[in-house]
């Protein structure tokens, strides 16, 4: 198995493959050069976890380095307990740092987390919300923490709400009383409705019907579009990773062992292991595993969403 | 916007949302407010039945302020254990507000749905057992209350520490602080009666100088100045409490972002 973990150039910050693509590749959405630090910098992040007493500890994400450029949309594929969530929570600041460092425009996810916290969002797989209250109500509640007047607010989440297919009327019932498919789709309102300049989407689409599937990918396209914002995307769906992800990054037990654009890996898998030119071979190929995997040994945090 | 105009925005979110879960949960809060009510009356009934005005009003006064303490403390401590229970822990931990805030906005709240629970309950008692409150220093109750609702507060933000620290205990710890903090303050009967180890105790409560110092203005028309020996530990226990909760609130954070415990529902 060849490992090729990507490694940020001291000069540009862009990662470079220890072991190049044969040949330059189209990126699907190219992001803005402009100056000024990444959207996102992962460099040599780990993370542990201590499960139960007298137990080792397991690492949940290993090494990791990577960037993400202004208006990129990054895709993360693992199997579950591949750290994907692990790496999710650190750039949320909702966890600490064991070494490495992770900044979002420049400003330390640690010491300069309040900046951070202003600059980001997340939608995980589960739409966590007070299901007594109206899906307004939590959105209100959102929007308030993060300083939006409240007519603003209201009007925002009409706007992406009727976007994402969920009519007017329907915000005021309690939030218990929505699909699955409706909840998340009123999850990823909460995000946008704080303009967030990094969006980080875990699984946003996992366990949702095709027809929510479909607009929440079209959605995601939208946001990168319209709103100048920046993506990290993990998803077990190939065929949404390579729809929406301008390169993507495949985790293995808490270390990135590959990234590129979908062409790029699918090339590379093609050529240096001779298989299949698809994301599915390309995700065999350096885990060793398919994505519907579970990983044995997950860390202490990992035991529900990756 | 500056930061304080922010964080007070912020503060306000905690008091908007916490007014709508009482107002969508309606019939619980009704069902609560008649159990309170119910245990209120049947105490003050002990006083009645000794036909004793005096030992009635003291039962009225233990039961009713304890009903605010204690509405007060839980409403701070399950401050985080609501947000476990709902899922929604880590998206409010990854907002951009102050923990000062969110504990201001909770407290904030609390006292508020505190004061009109326990007012309703006072006039229903009031009005039920036909005391005379004539020679009642009012006043003297009020600021004992007021004074004394910070250090309340300050051992709820300890104890809303609980369950980010552990995860599946912390609510039911919670629960036994608030039931061992009845006990020893002497809520229905002097703490004389107690042992010697409980004295001790009662005299770390904050609960044990709020109704020695309301029961004296409401039943001996005490002044405030003649409740100064319940008001100034008081006072001490409020500027000692308030910081030190904070401050451990922030570890505890720390602890639980480096072990990653904001993640799991309780």
């Amino acid at each position: 198995m060849t490992t090729t973990i990507a490694r940020p150039d001291v000069r540009t910050r862009r990662p470079v493959l220890a072991d190049p693509v044969p040949a330059p590749m189209p990126v699907p959405h190219a992001t803005r050069e402009v100056a000024g630090p990444p959207a996102l910098l992962v460099e040599g992040v780990t993370k542990r976890f201590v499960v139960g007493r007298k137990r080792k500890p397991v690492v949940a994400v290993d090494d990791v380095s990577l960037h993400v450029g202004r208006g990129e949309i990054y895709g993360l594929l693992g199997a579950n307990g591949g750290g994907k969530s692990t790496l999710i929570r650190l750039m949320s600041t909702l966890l600490t740092l064991d070494t490495g460092r992770i900044e979002v425009f420049g400003h330390d996810v640690e010491r300069d987390e309040m900046a951070v916290k202003r600059l980001i969002n997340r939608v995980s797989v589960d739409a966590a919300f007070f299901k007594k209250l109206s899906p307004m109500e939590n959105l209100l509640f959102a929007a308030r923490m993060y300083g939006l007047p409240d007519a603003t607010a209201r009007a925002e989440s009409i706007r992406i709400l009727a976007r994402l297919g969920i009519s007017e009327k329907r915000l005021g019932r309690p939030t218990e009383q929505m699909s699955r498919g409706m909840q998340q789709k009123v999850a990823i309102a909460r995000a946008l409705l704080t303009s967030p300049t990094v969006l980080l989407l875990d699984e946003p689409t996992t366990g949702l019907d095709p027809r929510s599937k479909l607009d929440v990918q079209s959605f995601v396209e939208d946001v990168r579009t319209a709103h100048d914002a920046s993506i990290v995307l993990t998803t077990h769906d190939l065929a949404e990773a390579e729809r929406l992800c301008d390169r993507i990054g495949i985790l293995d037990s808490g270390r990135l062992v590959v990234e590129g654009t979908a062409e790029a890996l699918k090339t590379r898998v093609a050529v240096e292991h001779g298989r299949a030119p698809t994301l599915e071979s390309a995700f065999m190929a350096w885990t060793g595993r398919s994505l519907d995997d579970d990983v044995e040994e997950s860390g202490g945090e990992e035991d529900g969403d990756d | 916007m500056t930061v304080a105009t922010r964080e007070l925005r912020a503060s306000y979110a905690f008091i908007a949302r916490n007014f709508s879960l009482s107002r969508r949960y309606w019939g619980w809060e009704l069902a609560f407010f008649v159990y309170a009510l119910a245990g209120a009356l049947a105490i003050s009934f002990i006083g009645a039945a000794e036909g004793d005005p005096s030992l009635t009003f003291s039962l009225i006064i233990g039961a009713v302020f304890w009903n605010y303490l204690s509405t007060v403390f839980s409403f701070i401590a399950e401050t985080i254990a609501w947000e476990r229970w709902e899922g929604t822990l880590e998206y409010t931990m990854m907002a951009p507000v102050r923990r000062s805030s969110q504990l201001l906005g909770s407290t904030l709240y609390a006292v508020m749905y505190g004061l009109v629970h326990t007012a309703v309950i006072l006039v229903v008692l009031v009005a039920f057992f036909g005391l005379d409150l004539a020679s009642a220093n009012v006043p003297t109750a009020v600021v004992v209350m007021l004074v004394g609702s910070f250090s309340i507060i300050g051992i709820g933000t300890m104890a809303a520490i609980l369950p980010l620290l552990y995860v599946e205990r912390g609510a039911q710890m919670t629960f036994v602080l608030q039931s061992v903090i009845l006990v020893v303050s002497g809520v229905y009967y002097p703490v004389d009666v107690l042992p010697q180890w409980m004295q001790v105790l009662s005299k770390l409560s904050p609960a044990t100088y709020i109704l020695d110092g309301v029961r004296a203005g409401l039943l001996d028309g005490a002044s405030v100045a003649d409740v100064m020996g319940d008001l100034v530990p008081l006072a001490v226990m409020g500027a000692v409490l308030i910081p030190a909760g904070l401050w451990a609130f922030g570890r505890a954070e720390r602890y639980a972002k480096r072990t990653g415990k904001l993640k799991r529902v309780g």
